[in-house]
């Protein structure tokens, strides 16, 4: 077993601890903190698969935004989750099956490092072997992202900008403003 | 949190500290890992960081509601217009040659820099008025009741 296996199964054996712990316990405070910890190791797993700019996004996003941005939410509502009045049965059934599904579907896909993955074999040595002379960007993930698949990452920030109008109409004061506006009229 | 002394020293240098390291992300996304998404995420969190540890009326006093939702707007704008600027350059839509006909490669260096930042500002604002918002529904609970 080499020291990276090691490592893969250290993290994804504290991954499953984590989620385990999210469902366990009943303080959302907890829950927060705990799965920005779940972000973090994810993070840790995508640098070790080299991914590091995704593994930069998913520390960013995943451990930092989101974590605070739970924490905001729980300051508006209460601090602990009620218990559960139902039985777990059936919503264990229905995630079993999803599991055992998603797992079938993984059988098909080429093994982990395989060389003639079709992802490998496809546009990715073209973009490559024409970076370099191109764009002239040494980093290959922001040639694509922001040159080669530059419409891509317009529609990506566009729904940044959306999910931002989105949030800001529902939670921002516009309403208590048109109150106002009513108040004039009458 | 007015009574934590450390957390807030902390935060005085911790702050400009975050917000140099999200411009060396943003800047530096060409050699290194990082870019726009990422730069703007980290500059955020400078701005909430400093919010969550003295108070949202010091953050918006430095950076206002009204300069954060101008903001949101900005950034696609400057995406989107790096764009139309080609169109009107006689090249495809987000063609970066556009910006230097004579040596295309800079022309893709001066595209990805005007694009990265557009990306950064709308995510830095977009993060800073969600922020913001879920902020101002509520007075902020105190210590004792975590």
């Amino acid at each position: 077993m080499t020291v990276l296996t090691f490592v893969d199964l250290t993290l994804f054996v504290m991954m499953v601890i984590t989620a385990l712990a999210v469902v366990r316990t009943r303080s959302l405070f907890a829950t927060a903190m705990l799965s920005g910890v779940f972000s973090l190791l994810s993070a840790l797993l995508f640098i070790t698969l080299d991914a590091v700019d995704v593994a930069f996004t998913e520390a960013a996003v995943g451990a930092g935004i989101s974590t605070v941005l739970l924490l905001g939410t729980l300051a508006l509502t209460s601090r602990y989750e009620r218990p559960n009045a139902h039985s777990p049965a059936l919503p264990l059934l229905v995630v079993v099956v999803t599991g055992a599904v998603l797992v079938y579907g993984t059988l098909d896909m080429p093994s982990f490092g395989d060389p003639t993955a079709p992802v490998l074999t496809h546009v990715a040595p073209d973009y490559l072997q024409r970076s370099p002379h191109e764009i002239g960007v040494p980093n290959v993930v922001t040639a694509i992202l922001a040159s080669y698949r530059g419409y891509d990452t317009l529609g990506e920030t566009a729904v940044v900008f959306v999910a931002g109008i989105g949030v800001l109409a529902l939670l921002s004061g516009l309403r208590r403003r048109r109150r106002k506006d009513e108040g004039e009229d009458a | 949190m007015r009574h934590h002394l450390i957390l807030r020293v902390v935060t005085k240098f911790l702050a400009g500290t975050i917000m140099l390291f999200a411009l060396y992300v943003q800047f530096h996304g060409d050699y290194s890992p990082g870019g726009g998404f990422q730069a703007g995420v980290i500059m955020a969190v400078a701005f909430i960081l400093y919010g969550i540890v003295f108070s949202v009326e010091h953050v918006q006093r430095v950076f206002p509601p009204w300069l954060v939702h101008k903001l949101v707007a900005v950034g696609v704008l400057l995406y989107a217009g790096t764009g139309v600027y080609s169109l009107f350059a006689g090249y495809a839509y987000l063609d970066y040659t556009a910006l230097s006909p004579q040596h295309p490669e800079h022309g893709q260096h001066y595209g990805i820099l005007l694009v990265e930042a557009g990306v950064g500002i709308t995510v830095t604002a977009v993060m800073v008025a969600i922020y913001y918002a879920f902020v101002g529904r509520s007075p902020l609970i105190s210590d004792e009741e975590w």
